[in-house]
């Protein structure tokens, strides 16, 4: 099925390009990228125990569940989806809901773009396989690994693995205890991915050149997320911000 | 339209979602190899990790009120005095935590 073929293929590649690479011990990049998925294994975990409840309670089976999680792994998403979820699905239900699906994931695009410089310089089937795992989490680390100078795509499988492990046992887990969650906002848990966010924002910083970008892509994110309603915000200050970043970038060289 | 699908609608509704979800993921990658990687648009590409995370977290840290707003900036000052994303995290969600406890 081409459900399991993504993660064999990903943990076999970070195997294969550490080869050629001598000087460093085996499967170090992909142990560094495990370690790196760390920090956001609690939130990861406490969004899974909500999202596997939701399927239960919409009636999914179990393997039903667990291959949603596989397959389109992207916790917003995925609850959004299962919110409106329908008792009987009907064509254009799948259709409202795949559209719906669309609008919630339109920010991983631009960070499918900003993935390019980076997966540019390692083969395309590693690419594509790579982008398969390519959520929130494993971007913000992906970037950061990069901003520090690495280039090592078995990194990036690691984290992809550690956060993609963590999600389908979490899931797995919510899917049979659901009814006996506590709420993860009274410890915080709802707010690990903004506070990761936040961290991701120092190695990142490149200068105060750069700051422009990040103060019209703030003000744009504001204003649209006050005047359009669901996640437009992300995509309009990502997009406004980069390009006004860019162009004080290149003005002055 | 309205006849019903049953499990095969739910396998449907599901697949759908995992090919939109994986088009969305590689389509951006698989767009910028027709755009050529001149200076500008490498600038740009280097811009956009920072304006991303910022469109992301000034909108939810100034809707989401104190709880929100002192997750993000207690890490991010954890970060920056610390570099060590775990300690920034934990401390975030503690400081968040703590607001909603009084």
């Amino acid at each position: 099925m081409a459900g399991t073929s993504p993660a064999m293929t990903g943990a076999s590649t970070s195997m294969t390009s550490l080869e050629t690479v001598p000087d460093k011990p085996r499967g170090s990049g992909f142990r560094r990228g495990l370690r790196l998925g760390l920090p956001v294994a609690p939130g990861i975990m406490a969004f899974g125990l909500v999202v596997g409840a939701a399927a239960a309670r919409q009636g999914l089976s179990f393997f039903q569940s667990m291959m949603m999680n596989f397959l389109v792994c992207s916790g917003i998403a995925q609850l959004v989806a299962l919110e409106i979820w329908p008792h009987v699905l009907t064509w254009s239900a799948i259709v409202t809901i795949t559209l719906l699906t669309a609008v919630v994931g339109a920010r991983l695009f631009l960070m499918s773009v900003a993935m390019r410089p980076w997966f540019d310089q390692v083969p395309a089937w590693q690419a594509y396989t790579g982008l398969f795992f390519l959520t929130d989490a494993t971007w913000l680390i992906a970037m950061r690994y990069r901003s520090d100078g690495g280039r090592d795509i078995a990194v990036y499988f690691g984290a992809a693995s550690a956060i993609m492990t963590g999600w389908l046992a979490a899931t797995g887990i919510g899917y049979f205890i659901g009814g006996f969650i506590v709420d993860p906002a009274r410890y915080g848990f709802d707010l690990v991915m903004p506070a990761f966010f936040a961290a991701m924002l120092v190695p990142l910083w490149a200068g105060a050149r750069r700051a422009w970008g990040w103060i019209v892509g703030g003000i744009v994110a504001v204003a649209v997320e006050r005047l359009v309603p669901g996640w437009w915000f992300i995509v309009a200050g990502s997009i406004t911000g980069a390009i006004a970043g860019g162009f004080f970038d290149g003005q002055d060289e | 339209m309205n006849f019903e699908l049953g499990s095969f609608g739910t396998w449907m509704a599901i697949l759908a979602m995992a090919a939109v979800t994986y088009a969305i993921r590689a389509g951006g990658f698989w767009l910028m190899g027709y755009v050529p990687l001149t200076r500008r648009v490498r600038s740009i590409l280097n811009a956009l990790p920072g304006s991303v995370v910022v469109a992301v977290i000034l909108p939810l840290a100034v809707r989401g009120g104190t709880a929100a707003t002192l997750a993000v900036l207690t890490a991010l000052v954890v970060m920056a005095l610390r570099r060590n994303d775990l300690l920034a995290v934990v401390c975030g969600m503690g400081a968040a935590a703590l607001v909603r406890a009084f």
